[in-house]
């Protein structure tokens, strides 16, 4: 055994120990991936369900209660009749109405004339579900009046019109499910990399543990290389739990293969651990390394990756700092091996890019680390 | 009314001296107010729903004026942008693998003859749906242009739904989320912190110290939460004035209300800061039940998407975060301009909070077995 192994060995119990230790820290290794599985899988989801919609026919006619008929029954909206307007803003007022389609008093007869006119008002502050209303509501509508005007063109000759037909590649039911999954495994990794080292390094200088090391042989690299592996273990079950929970409990498809996915994960693994040991090493203070880890990670991770927001509608400065996380390269490659399925280019490119942070990462905690007193 | 004077004094020097902690060090000082300042910008722009910017890709082959006409109108929105004119139909898979256009607009060569003889043409629309929340966005712009195209061939619709919304009339999404982030944003650090408070104290040992001090466990416990709720508000107050001043989102409720509103929810959230500080034994564990607390409450609160959206047991678990309703009743009096009747529910849950985590927080310091 070489002297570096010797000393990478006897570190590696030591830190193994402290970790199994401490029940909490296998509370988040292993159970916050579970918690948040769970918890984003089924609880985040851009797929509008029941929204109740209060519905007024002004009018009785039978044309304005064919043309809402079309509304019942669908699993988007919920619709709840009203008897007058005063009602209706009072509900919204309440929040117990997302929205309110008006039929006017005079439907029947301007729908004679050709030219009907109906009134959604909808509560903006929710904007997706607000458009989901707008977008079902309207193609009810424009379903039921195209077949009356064709059933009257046939007899006057039609006019020639554009349909659009859309096909969502990758995506095929539109489940926001399946592209928030290899999301929430991106973000799981981050968390779990920036929780559970962030105060590794910290913790010794606060407890003066780090200056008795000092003294010994040992050498920063072997330091910061015993204290990311077994990190790396809880990391890469978390890895596969999730996998498991893609597959079997969203069932959302694996379209790439296995060793990209894992090979690309592992590396994200990597670069996570090693920014929470370089925050740690780098504040020093276990008070302020850990409100940096929750800083660093989990919103920008969220908000900023490509997770839910597409970075091709933000402004160019936001571009180029989501550039800069490592979780946008990882979430680009994981949804498309996911989704779309091997990118052989893609993989190389983003995986470089990964493994470049996750050398630099673990240069700058080994610094650190170096041999010297503050 | 002497005690009540001595018992006042005493919490203020604990006020104090926490305070003077936090504030002291300008690394710790930077850490609490710099991060709600720079995530309120940050996110204020980069977390938007809205269609800016949608490349796409033609595959034309009708190539009359009708596409032609039909394309200048998708072109002229200023959201979509043509990077790919492609000869056949083989292209389209590497366009949109290689994430170069978000939709590909498929012609056919049948297009000008189907629109001359009266019929139906096809508009062939693939999409990208790695993101299929961007994708239907951009496939409901394009049919709102073939719509508007149909008109000029003198396909009128026979009904026309005129649609208003209130609150948001341009159905802005950096105006649903930004009002969200006043009591999110604050809430990670203030939780985080309240949490590590006592657990550092516990950690140096100074905590047993506190305990033979005259004061009683709930002069700590105020001593201990108000500063925390006073960060917690400062937060806040950054996030709302960025939100109210830089980006200009106009507020249509009362600043009381409001205030009253953040108070409790961060009341509630530092009780359960504080509980979690009581049980832990290091800032260690203390800071590892904290993230495992906050997600669940960040995921389970309507910040992405609606609560309404969860399935039904999720809903009910709700219940008990009070960031679900902090962040309700912000966006709500904020955007709406409710009043204490509109949103008088929203206190029910974040009081029930405060009112069970504090006092256990109170009782653990004391009677918790080390």
């Amino acid at each position: 055994m070489t002297p570096f192994m010797r000393r990478f060995v006897a570190l590696l119990r030591k830190e193994t120990r402290q970790l199994l230790r401490d029940r909490s820290n296998l509370a988040v290794g292993l159970l916050l991936p579970v918690v948040l599985i769970l918890l984003f899988g089924y609880g985040l989801s851009f797929d509008v369900r029941d929204a109740p919609v209060g519905i007024l026919l002004e009018d009785r006619s039978p044309d304005a209660r064919a043309v809402v008929a079309g509304l019942q029954g669908s699993p988007y909206i919920a619709p709840v009749w009203l008897t007058d307007m005063p009602e209706g803003v009072e509900r919204m007022r309440l929040g117990e109405i997302r929205g309110i389609l008006r039929v006017p008093i005079d439907f029947a007869r301007q729908l004679s004339a050709g030219h009907a006119q109906v009134q959604l008002v909808v509560n903006g502050v929710d904007t997706n579900t607000a458009a989901t209303i707008e977008s079902y509501v309207s193609g009810a509508i424009g379903i039921w009046a195209q077949r009356q005007a064709d059933r009257a063109g046939s007899a006057a000759g039609g006019v020639g019109r554009v349909v659009v037909v859309p096909r969502m590649w990758f995506n095929e039911a539109s489940s926001s499910t399946w592209y928030l999954v290899p999301g929430l495994m991106v973000l799981v990794l981050t968390l779990i990399g920036a929780f559970l080292t962030s105060l590794l390094i910290a913790r010794e200088w606060e407890r003066g543990t780090l200056e008795a090391l000092f003294v010994t042989p040992v050498r920063p690299l072997e330091m910061v290389l015993a204290k990311l592996a077994p990190y790396l273990v809880i990391g890469t079950i978390d890895l596969f739990v999730c996998l498991l929970a893609a597959h079997f409990l969203f069932e959302v498809p694996i379209r790439g293969s296995m060793l990209a996915i894992v090979v690309s994960s592992m590396l994200y693994l990597t670069v996570s651990l090693s920014l929470g040991l370089f925050i740690s090493g780098a504040m020093r203070s276990q008070f302020l390394a850990s409100q940096m880890a929750l800083l660093a990670s989990f919103m920008p991770a969220l908000m900023l990756s490509g997770f839910i927001f597409d970075l091709r509608n933000v402004p160019v400065v936001i571009q180029i700092i989501s550039q800069v996380l490592p979780a946008t390269h990882f979430m680009g490659l994981l949804k498309t091996l996911f989704l779309a399925g091997d990118n052989w280019a893609m993989f190389a490119r983003n995986c470089s890019i990964l493994a470049l942070y996750a050398l630099i990462l673990i240069a700058a905690s080994r610094r650190s680390l170096r041999k010297r007193l503050p | 009314m002497r005690a009540l004077v001595t018992y006042l004094v005493r919490v203020g020097f604990l006020c104090r001296k926490e305070l003077l902690m936090l504030l002291a060090d300008p690394q710790t000082r930077a850490m609490l107010f710099l991060p709600a300042l720079l995530q309120s910008l940050l996110f204020g722009y980069g977390a938007t729903y809205d269609l800016t910017n949608a490349p796409y890709a033609v595959l034309d082959l009708s190539r009359g004026a009708a596409s032609t006409a039909l394309l200048a109108r998708v072109d002229g929105t200023g959201v979509f942008h043509r990077v790919a004119t492609l000869r056949s139909a083989s292209g389209i898979a590497g366009v949109i693998d290689r994430g170069d256009a978000l939709l590909v607009l498929s012609i056919p060569g049948d297009f000008e003859a189907r629109l001359a003889a009266g019929s139906a043409a096809p508009l062939q629309v693939i999409l990208d749906g790695r993101n299929s929340t961007t994708a239907a966005a951009a496939a409901g712009y394009v049919g709102a242009i073939v719509t508007a195209y149909n008109q000029t061939l003198g396909a009128a619709p026979l009904i026309v739904v005129e649609r208003r919304a209130w609150y948001n009339p341009n159905l802005e999404s950096r105006w649903n989320l930004m009002p969200a982030l006043i009591g999110a944003l604050s809430m990670l650090q203030t939780l985080l912190l309240s949490a590590l408070s006592v657990a550092r104290e516990r950690e140096q040992g100074t905590f047993d110290q506190l305990l033979v001090t005259p004061l009683t466990p709930m002069q700590i416990l105020i001593g201990k939460a108000l500063p925390s709720i006073l960060v917690g508000l400062v937060q806040s107050t950054t996030i709302f004035l960025i939100i109210r001043f830089w980006f200009q989102i106009p507020m249509s409720g009362s600043v009381w209300l409001l205030y009253l509103g953040l108070f409790t929810f961060t009341g509630a959230a530092v009780g359960i800061g504080l509980s979690i500080s009581a049980l832990s034994v290091s800032m260690q564990q203390a800071m590892l039940y904290t993230f495992l607390t906050i997600m669940p409450l960040m995921l389970l609160s309507g910040l992405m998407s609606p609560v309404s959206n969860m399935p039904r047991v999720l809903q009910i678990v709700t219940y008990v975060n009070p960031l679900r309703f902090g962040m309700d009743l912000v966006r709500r009096v904020y955007l709406e301009g409710a009043g204490l009747r509109e949103v008088a529910f929203d206190f029910v849950p974040m009081l029930a909070v405060a009112g069970v985590t504090l006092p256990l927080a109170a009782w653990l310091f004391r009677n918790r077995l080390a």
